[in-house]
């Protein structure tokens, strides 16, 4: 079971030679290669490279030279651009992109010794909840066949779940990480805004994205997030903050914590075995000695029409970039430079994509500016307001991460507005700027349900303690699902 | 009704790239003149996942120049997005600033040709990214992109609409260009794009208070086309307007083969730019502290330096506004004076000697073959009298031709001191006075114009070196008695 282990046991195993580096890339590999057809969570996996950089890693052992992560097969979502491999976004448009830089956070990653197995299937930019909008197809929930994975980083989570890689990298701009990995059963963190550089990040919205590890643990996510935080000085954004060890605080004890629940999170549309789970959760909280008390957020009500206006808006410039002139897809035999723009836009990107860009065109233009952008600023505020207030009172906040755990394939897809309520718990930790984490807390219908953990800025290491300690009382995070092939 | 019953109104929006090494976003060079796309990094080519980074030396030099019009300087600025696609646009969008820009409010003193003077008010300075450029020849049907000026920093400068005739707005624009390139804020160099200008122009009726609709001629790029293409448009206004016609709302071109401008787009087409704020840049703060010390490095100011050099050195207002124009200069002369004293004396040394030398051979000051203190050595020796400006003049062409490597050894070994001793001088003149009797008797006569031949003999016999004040004096005394 080399690929159902914690980070720790793992490094623990190459630090005895149980196994190489190598024999544990290519044991990662062969599981791809027998269940990636299935769960399609890899749009590219990188064999040849990977074990090259095993071969590297189990050198630096013997040597002694060893980074601190050696040997770590992991995988990064397709939004991160890699030097010299292909990077989709989960778009026709990048079907040819290769990038002549990493992404900081792959770079990060490298240097700390972690092996990137491949990329990871994603809906197109970052742009929906259930992976459905990928061009290059579903992602199977490793739970239940024809079941979405959430997203937009569904193969990231799925592929952490289904055990072919050992830790993932994804991005959230309204709930990218924490869904899926509540929808898939395991850890993912969305850090604070600007922790985590975004240089070589593909942008959907550049105000809101942000990156963070998807694990098997709150121990691996602190691990991880030790790896990829820290100030960046090729995005202007990022915090110049110094890094804790996210491990330090894993194992405070809970005792003094005061927690907060927001009624509003358990009205109308929540699923009852989700609210079930989430309460027997808060219990257990109660009964290892953290207060619970109730918080407003009265504002939380509006954050999904401000997210569908700043997103968009967002995006839609974001987005000008790929015009078919420079790179990416450009259509067959232009005309003039109109047709170009407009065939090769209409070629490269899909539907969601195309709806948001007019969406967010329109929320800019003149006469409409004020109504609609501006005033979802002023929304992104107040709901900011709200939690500064609610911070003054409880330490985290915790609740459901989505209101179902994971529909079938299609379920939603005619039900624009249902599938853009799955982001209605986690949209307001990115409009914030706040940093959140989901955890798995249970099952509903057999599907992994996730508990969400918001905390106040720049407190990582406090979610993380909180989910450790919950880790240690609880077995959710260690079950997996059943394996999908022979 | 004639062009006298219409009153020209005119505001002029200058685009100057900023002299920095690297480029405002990326880091990459910006250097005039590359292979095409090879200044163009990462960033430049807008590829996903890259994002900019504000160069510090950048706004470093728009403070520079709001210091320098006695602007505001806002203490927080923010950048937008300026969304359009063309394809010398790499992003799809420009990052400039709207609503906030870095600097507002300040005001220059242009002087016209009649000598007047006339106060012109800046609106505004906006930091921004200048585009790439499209190339439409040797690609046979098809159009070619260079990025390397794409990222290239600019300071676009908006005026107020206080410019009245294609006269002030052309010296608006040289003041501009005048002040950018003293501050070394621009290269000032029109012919590569440095400064270009567009220029608003609109007509009304005298004493009307409402302004008439406007055109905007864009990417004009030299003086002469500047005011031509504000000739052309004041006519064509007038007589659209003069025939009961409207004038429409347009960006129009300036075609400098047909001398004439043109529609570009007009505002019923105009595109809608989608401003935002720039998600991934912070506001730009500017603290008060920053901006003290930039005025610390400041350079003293053409108008200063030209009202220092009146008042300091009693120089005429043509020699202080030459001398004050370039700070080369202007230090170069104050050197000369440091040494040589005499400041009107310097003046006209360097306006004459220097400049005619330097013109002649095509060298600039920084390789003029006579140093200041060289030149203000001289100029002290004529002072003291202990040469004559001929004498000077005769340095000055030996040390130009570097035929002398200090003009106080080429006086010395030349034996150049003028005689002014009055020991050696006297007996000189009576030997003169006595070998020419009859001279002199014709001078006591009445004959003074003989005074030419006595001095001339005298010089004839001192190699021109007689201090030819002493001369005259002893002279005189001698004639004039017995």
């Amino acid at each position: 079971m080399k690929h159902a282990q914690s980070i720790k046991s793992i490094l623990n195993a190459l630090d005895k030679k149980d196994y190489s580096c190598r024999e544990l890339v290519q044991h990662f590999l062969t599981r791809i290669q027998a269940q990636n057809d299935h769960l399609n969570a890899y749009i590219t996996v990188c064999s040849e490279s990977a074990l090259k950089h095993a071969d590297l890693m189990d050198q630096a052992r013997s040597a002694g030279t060893a980074p601190p992560l050696a040997g770590l097969p992991i995988a990064h979502k397709d939004i991160f651009c890699t030097n010299g491999i292909k990077t989709t976004a989960g778009s026709r448009m990048l079907n040819n992109f290769i990038a002549p830089y990493d992404a900081t956070v792959v770079d990060k990653m490298s240097t700390a010794g972690t092996i990137s197995l491949g990329k990871t299937n994603m809906d197109e930019f970052a742009m929906g909840s259930s992976n459905e909008n990928s061009f290059y197809g579903n992602v199977n929930n490793p739970w239940a066949a024809g079941t979405i994975p959430g997203g937009s980083s569904g193969g990231s989570a799925a592929a952490v779940a289904a055990g072919l890689c050992a830790a993932s990298t994804g991005t959230d701009t309204g709930g990218s990480i924490r869904q899926p990995a509540a929808m898939c059963g395991v850890t993912g963190l969305k850090p604070t805004y600007g922790r985590v550089s975004r240089w070589g990040m593909i942008a959907y919205a550049s105000s809101l994205d942000q990156a963070g590890p998807i694990a098997r643990s709150a121990e691996d996510v602190a691990i991880l997030l030790n790896v990829m935080a820290g100030h960046d000085p090729k995005d202007s954004t990022s915090l110049n903050e110094a890094v804790p060890d996210y491990t330090q605080a894993l194992n405070r004890p809970i005792k003094s914590l005061k927690i907060g629940i927001c009624p509003a999170h358990f009205r109308d549309g929540l699923d009852q075995q989700t609210e079930q789970a989430i309460q027997i959760a808060i219990k257990q909280f109660e009964s290892a000695g953290a207060t619970i008390s109730e918080i407003n957020l009265p504002m939380t009500k509006h954050a999904i029409p401000a997210y569908y206006i700043i997103a968009p808006a967002e995006a839609s410039a974001n987005l000008s970039r790929y015009d078919g002139v420079r790179f990416g897809h450009r259509c067959d035999q232009p005309q003039n430079i109109s047709d170009l723009y407009k065939r090769s836009r209409a070629e490269g990107f899909g539907k969601e994509v195309k709806q948001r860009i007019m969406v967010g065109s329109f929320a800019l233009s003149a006469g409409y500016y004020d109504a609609y952008y501006r005033k979802a600023q002023q929304i992104r505020r107040l709901i900011k307001n709200d939690f500064i207030a609610a911070f003054n009172k409880v330490d985290l906040i915790i609740g459901p991460t989505a209101p179902s755990p994971a529909f079938k394939m299609g379920e939603k897809s005619a039900d624009q507005i249902s599938m853009y309520l799955q982001d209605i718990y986690t949209i307001t930790s990115n409009l914030a700027g706040l940093p959140a984490a989901s955890i798995p807390v249970g099952f509903s219908n057999n599907m992994p349900v996730g508990l969400q953990i918001i905390g106040n800025y720049l407190d990582e290491s406090k979610i993380l303690n909180l989910a450790h300690q919950f880790q240690l009382m609880t077995d959710w995070h260690i079950q997996t699902p059943a394996e999908t092939t022979p | 009704m004639s062009r006298t019953d219409w009153e020209v109104v005119i505001g002029l929006e200058i685009h100057v790239q900023l002299l920095t090494a690297a480029k405002i976003f990326s880091g990459a060079s910006t250097q005039f003149g590359a292979l095409p796309n090879s200044q163009a990094s990462a960033v430049d080519l807008g590829l996903p996942g890259v994002l900019p980074v504000l160069n510090p030396a950048v706004y470093k030099k728009a403070v520079c120049f709001g210091l320098g019009i006695g602007a505001k300087i806002n203490h927080r600025s923010v950048f937008d997005r300026k969304n359009y696609f063309y394809p010398d646009s790499p992003k799809g969008y420009q990052i400039t600033q709207l609503d906030y820009p870095i600097i507002e409010s300040g005001e220059i003193e242009i002087t016209l040709s009649n000598g007047s003077n006339k106060t012109i008010g800046v609106t505004r300075a906006h930091l921004e990214e200048d585009a790439g450029k499209s190339l439409h020849e040797n690609f046979l049907n098809q159009t070619g992109i260079d990025l390397n000026r794409a990222g290239t920093p600019l300071l676009e400068i908006v005026s107020e609409p206080d410019l009245r005739s294609s006269e002030e707005a052309v010296a608006y624009a040289k003041y501009i260009h005048h002040l950018v390139t003293y501050l070394s804020v621009s290269d000032g160099n029109m012919a590569e794009g440095s400064l270009r200008c567009d220029a608003n122009v609109s007509l009304r009726k005298h004493g009307d208070s409402k302004l008439g609709t406007r055109t905007e001629t864009k990417n004009v790029n030299s003086f002469r086309f500047l005011e031509r293409a504000i000739e052309f448009e004041i006519s064509r206004q007038m007589e659209i307007l003069e025939s009961g016609g409207r004038v429409t709302q347009e960006t129009r071109l300036y075609d400098s083969e047909r001398d004439e401008t043109r529609p570009m787009r007009s505002k019923e087409t105009a595109t809608d730019y989608r401003y935002f704020p720039e998600p991934d840049l912070l506001p730009l703060y500017i603290d008060q502290n920053y901006i003290d010390s930039i005025r610390q490095q400041m350079p003293e100011l053409p108008d200063q330096k030209n009202t220092r050099f009146i008042a300091d050195y009693q120089l005429n207002t043509d020699d202080a506004g030459y001398l004050s124009a370039n700070t080369e200069l202007a230090n170069y002369f104050e050197s000369v004076v440091d040494t040589g004293g005499n400041a009107r004396l310097a003046a006209n040394w360097v306006r004459v000697e220097l400049m005619a030398g330097l013109n002649r051979d095509n060298l600039p000051l920084s390789e003029a073959p006579v140093s200041a203190t060289e030149l203000g050595f001289l100029i002290a020796r004529i002072q003291d009298q202990s040469i004559s400006g001929k004498i000077a003049k005769t340095v000055f062409e030996a040390l130009w031709r570097n035929e002398a490597t200090s003009a106080q050894d080429f006086i010395k070994a030349n034996n150049l001191s003028q005689v002014s001793d009055i020991n050696a001088l006297e007996p000189l003149i009576s030997k003169v006075l006595e070998d020419n009797i009859k001279q002199v008797e014709q001078f006591r006569a009445g004959k003074t114009k003989l005074m030419g031949f006595f001095v001339g003999q005298i010089m004839k016999q001192t190699q021109g070196k007689a201090n030819p004040k002493q001369l005259n004096e002893i002279l005189l005394q001698k004639l004039n008695s017995n």
